[in-house]
């Protein structure tokens, strides 16, 4: 039996919500709107009504050559996800399904390299990345977004494998289907959401990374978090321009993240919150 | 019913994952726990070998080392607090009955997938900032004065710019639990003529206690190590009123490049982050049995 929910209590939270809800998407919104002002606009004020101008943008991209540092993110964050699944995937899946004595033992080692601090190999990663001709190259950011994102990789693939019967399997076999067949007929299409699913939270923790994006490049494999970090000591006018760029640097992975909020509880809470 | 075969083919699938972690966790470990009794600056090649642990001395009485570790601490203590009671009343919030919840909860959720650097920068600039900031504006239409927050308050600054990335999560892992509550349960109370506080007390709560642990846990691992938000708002200032420790790390080791105390500060930094994991692990394992 349903509770009946009178009208009043709905409207009171409605209105409660929604303020708050506002109040902090706020910084996000104010953001946007400011990207659509010139920079004299930017600075006159507390205004929520933009000239609606895109010179901002154009300026952005033509000032600083925002599109590369943007390939770059999409190349580094997707990249790394499909190098880490490419790892991940086997492993994940023999802990599923064949599980021995040291299973958990590695899962939980793998989840304590997460908690390393990054700063504690800050400097001997920047002396192997120089000496290797590393430093500021794209593969090299590529392998290390992958190494810090494989724990999470592996964890939330094992999860999701670990919900797949192994029955089905069995029953397969014994109907006769070939390794080949089974892995394409029945393998395949269940494991695929959850590959999806953690693909997609990997793309968007690694489009975020802001400690070795920043540290291991200058320019040429540099993404949007280091293009943004640039914007710190500011020359001139600037407000508008800056909220072009971050507007442009947040806006793919916000639409992305909308849709991923379920793959988010589980891969950050190691599938203990579902 | 593993057979020989399918348990090597096992280990033979899980061994690409395994050897890289480890070498990558183990190598440039290894390196800087060497470095930290050493004697070493890249720009001066005359390198005095093995020095004890004098590194480790040097960090311990330069003045920054504990206020760093303080800010690290401070920092942490109040993220966490602001982001669990607010991540709490929030999901209470959002739990109940109303119009556009979706979008509600799209709107919250939405500080979390700003890049670091993006949100710093917003809240310095737009937000924040004495003279154009909205907070001054405000301060100005109610006759106030405007409040130079990174001169001074820097550390109240970035507790409220990394609180409000991380409240987002807090409340979407909450709320997650909260929505897992029996329904059944909850009428019965309802009916027993248990009030709201006494249900919050005895009932939701006791439910979402493995997610608040578990939000209280993840949430610490990355906090311990923010850096992105310091760099491109305060840069450690005034002073080393905002430095915490991985960023005293990273001046040390890339701008003064004084290798050995830089990576003695890593170890100090390693050991702290032990001390979490291992409530964090006792916490993630138990769950992994059940």
């Amino acid at each position: 039996m349903a509770r009946a929910v009178s009208t009043q209590h709905k409207t009171i939270a409605t209105a409660a919500a929604w303020i708050v809800a506002l109040l902090i998407f706020f910084p996000i919104l104010y953001t946007i709107i400011t990207s659509f002002k010139s920079e004299q606009e930017a600075i006159q004020g507390f205004n929520l009504f933009p000239s609606g101008t895109t010179e901002s943008y154009t300026a952005v991209e033509a000032q600083s050559g925002y599109f590369k540092f943007f390939l770059n993110s999409v190349f580094l964050s997707v990249g790394s996800t499909i190098l880490a699944l490419l790892v991940a995937i086997p492993a994940a899946w023999s802990m599923a399904f064949s599980p021995g004595k040291w299973t958990k033992d590695i899962l939980m080692w793998m989840l304590s390299t997460k908690m390393m601090p990054a700063v504690a190999v800050l400097f001997p990663i920047y002396l192997i990345f120089r000496d290797t001709g590393l430093l500021d190259s794209r593969i090299g950011l590529m392998i290390m977004l992958m190494l810090i994102n494989l724990p999470i990789v592996v964890w939330m693939l094992y999860t999701y494998f670990r919900e797949i019967p192994g029955e089905i399997l069995e029953a397969a076999r014994m109907d006769g289907a070939s390794l080949w067949n089974e892995i394409v007929y029945v393998l395949t299409p269940m494991a695929v959401p959850g590959i999806a699913s953690t693909m997609l939270l990997n793309i968007i923790l690694a489009w975020n990374e802001a400690f070795w994006t920043i540290r291991l490049t200058t320019t040429e494999a540099a993404p949007l978090t280091a293009f943004i970090s640039s914007f710190s000591s500011p020359q001139g006018l600037f407000w508008a321009k800056l909220s072009a760029a971050s507007t442009l640097a947040i806006a793919p992975i916000l639409i992305m993240g909308w849709f991923s909020q379920k793959q988010l509880v589980r891969g950050l809470t190691f599938g203990a919150v579902k | 019913m593993a057979t020989q075969q399918t348990r090597s083919l096992a280990r033979f699938m899980m061994a690409p994952s395994v050897v890289l972690l480890f070498v990558w966790m183990i190598v440039p470990l290894a390196f800087t726990l060497w470095f930290s009794f050493q004697q070493y600056n890249p720009l001066n090649p005359i390198r005095d070998g093995f020095v004890g642990f004098s590194n480790y001395a040097l960090f311990y009485s330069n003045p920054a080392f504990l206020q760093s570790i303080l800010n690290t601490l401070i920092l942490v203590a109040s993220v966490l607090l602001i982001t669990v009671i607010g991540g709490i009343l929030l999901a209470l919030l959002i739990d109940q009955p109303m119009w556009g919840q979706g979008i509600v909860r799209i709107l919250v959720i939405s500080p979390f997938f700003v890049m670091p650097p993006v949100a710093a920068l917003v809240w310095k600039n737009m937000i924040m900032h004495p003279q154009y900031g909205v907070f001054a504006d405000i301060a100005r239409f109610f006759g106030g004065q405007p409040i130079d927050w990174f001169g001074q308050y820097p550390m109240l600054a970035i507790i409220i710019i990394v609180a409000w990335q991380w409240l987002p999560f807090a409340t979407l892992i909450l709320l997650t639990s909260l929505q897992s509550l029996d329904g059944e349960q909850k009428e019965a109370a309802e009916m027993d003529g248990a009030g709201f506080i006494s249900r919050f007390i005895y009932l939701t709560l006791p439910h979402m206690s493995r997610a608040i642990t578990v939000v209280i846990l993840i949430q610490t691992i990355f906090l311990l190590s923010v850096y992105a938000e310091i760099l491109v708002t305060t840069n450690g200032g005034p002073g080393y009123a905002s430095t915490n420790l991985p960023f005293l790390v990273y001046q040390k080791a890339l701008l003064e490049f004084k290798i050995g105390q830089a990576s003695a500060g890593g170890i100090i930094a390693v050991i702290l982050a032990n001390i979490v994991a291992f409530f964090a692990m006792r916490a993630v394992g138990k769950n992994l049995d059940k």
